[in-house]
C-alpha cells in the first residue's frame, strides 16, 4: 500500500484515501471558442504517458477532499513531492529520480520488443 | 392513515462487540456539513458557541455539541441534542454553506480495549494515541464505506457513517470486534 502525503492534512494516509485525476499543469487556453479542433484535441485529449517524472492531479476524496498536485515517478510509482493546488511545478533534484533503480520490466528481463 | 411520520433508527436493533470492544448505536442527533471562507469562521464559531478548529485532524467541544474539522474550510457540527444547527448557523449572517444532515449520518460508538483494533479491521489511519489522540478526527474509509471517525476517550470512538452504509458499516465493525477480541 502506498502512503501519499497529502499537503493539506499534512501527514502521509494511506491510498485508499485519494483519487488519481489526470495530469497537472494543464492551461485551458483563454479563448477556447477560438481555437481550431486540432488544437482543441491537443489541449483537452492528448497527454504524453512519460516514462518516469509526471506531474498528476491527486484529490484526497476520502479524506479532506482537497485536490493538489503531485511530482510522481512512473517507473517506480513513487512519490516525489505533493503540493497544494495553485503552487508552481517544484523543481526536483535529478538524485530523487530513480532511473537508475533496477525495476522489472519486459524489456530488462527480455530484451526490446522489435 | 397515521398522521405522523414514525421514525425508523437505521440501526434499531442492532447490537454487536467481543469481550474487549462494545458497539452502541448513537442516540439520534443534529448534524451540519458547514462550509465557510476563513473570514467567516469567527462569526459561526460566536453563533453555534463553539471555536472551529483549523488545525487537520482536531475538534472542539463546548457542551453536547461538537466541531469536527474535516477540510481546510469544512466541518462536520454535530450536536448530541435535537437543535436546529442549520438556523443557528445562519443567525451568524455571514456567507455559508450549511446543509443539515441530520438524517443523512448515524453514528456507531465503539469503545473498549479493543476499539482501534476493530476500526483498524477496515481503515488504513493509524490510530495510535500518538498519531491519533483524544479528540481527532477525520473522514477516512472504513472498507468500502466513507465514514468519519472521532475519538472521543482513549479507548472510545465515535463511527459517523451514511444511513445507507450502516447495515455494512456496523456489520463489518461487529467482524472487526470479533476478531480483536482474541
Amino acid at each position: 500500500m502506498l502512503l501519499i502525503h497529502c499537503p493539506y492534512c499534512e501527514e502521509q494516509r494511506s491510498e485508499l484515501e485519494f483519487r488519481a485525476v489526470g495530469d497537472a499543469h494543464i492551461a485551458r487556453p483563454e479563448n477556447i471558442a477560438a481555437i481550431s479542433d486540432a488544437e482543441f484535441e491537443e489541449y483537452f485529449f492528448l497527454r504524453d504517458n512519460p516514462k518516469g517524472l509526471i506531474f498528476e492531479r491527486w484529490r484526497h476524496i476520502s479524506g479532506c477532499g482537497r485536490f493538489f498536485n503531485a511530482a510522481r515517478d512512473t517507473v517506480s510509482d513513487r512519490f516525489l513531492k505533493t503540493y497544494k493546488a495553485g503552487e508552481p511545478k517544484p523543481s526536483l533534484p535529478i538524485a530523487a529520480m530513480t532511473d537508475e533503480t533496477v525495476v522489472e520490466t519486459y524489456e530488462a528481463t527480455e530484451g526490446r520488443a522489435e | 392513515m397515521a398522521d405522523l411520520a414514525t421514525r425508523t433508527l437505521p440501526l434499531r436493533g442492532f447490537h454487536g462487540g467481543s469481550a474487549t470492544v462494545r458497539l452502541t448505536p448513537a442516540a439520534p442527533a443534529s448534524r451540519l456539513s458547514l462550509r465557510a471562507k476563513p473570514d467567516a469562521v469567527g462569526a459561526l464559531a460566536t453563533a453555534l458557541q463553539l471555536s472551529l478548529p483549523t488545525r487537520p485532524k482536531t475538534s472542539a467541544t463546548s457542551g453536547t455539541r461538537h466541531a469536527l474539522w474535516l477540510g481546510p474550510d469544512e466541518w462536520l457540527v454535530i450536536d448530541e441534542t435535537e437543535t436546529d444547527l442549520v438556523g443557528i448557523a445562519a443567525s451568524a449572517g455571514v456567507l455559508q454553506s450549511a446543509t443539515d444532515i441530520s438524517h443523512r449520518n448515524t453514528a456507531i460508538l465503539v469503545e473498549g480495549q479493543g476499539a482501534s483494533a476493530a476500526i483498524n479491521a477496515g481503515c488504513p489511519q493509524d490510530l495510535s494515541l500518538k498519531a491519533f489522540p483524544v479528540g481527532a478526527c477525520s473522514r477516512t474509509v472504513f472498507g468500502k464505506a466513507e465514514v468519519v471517525l472521532y475519538r472521543t476517550g482513549e479507548t472510545a470512538f465515535r463511527v459517523e457513517c451514511w444511513r445507507s452504509f450502516a447495515p455494512y458499516v456496523s456489520g463489518l465493525l461487529a467482524a472487526g470486534a470479533q476478531d480483536a477480541g482474541h
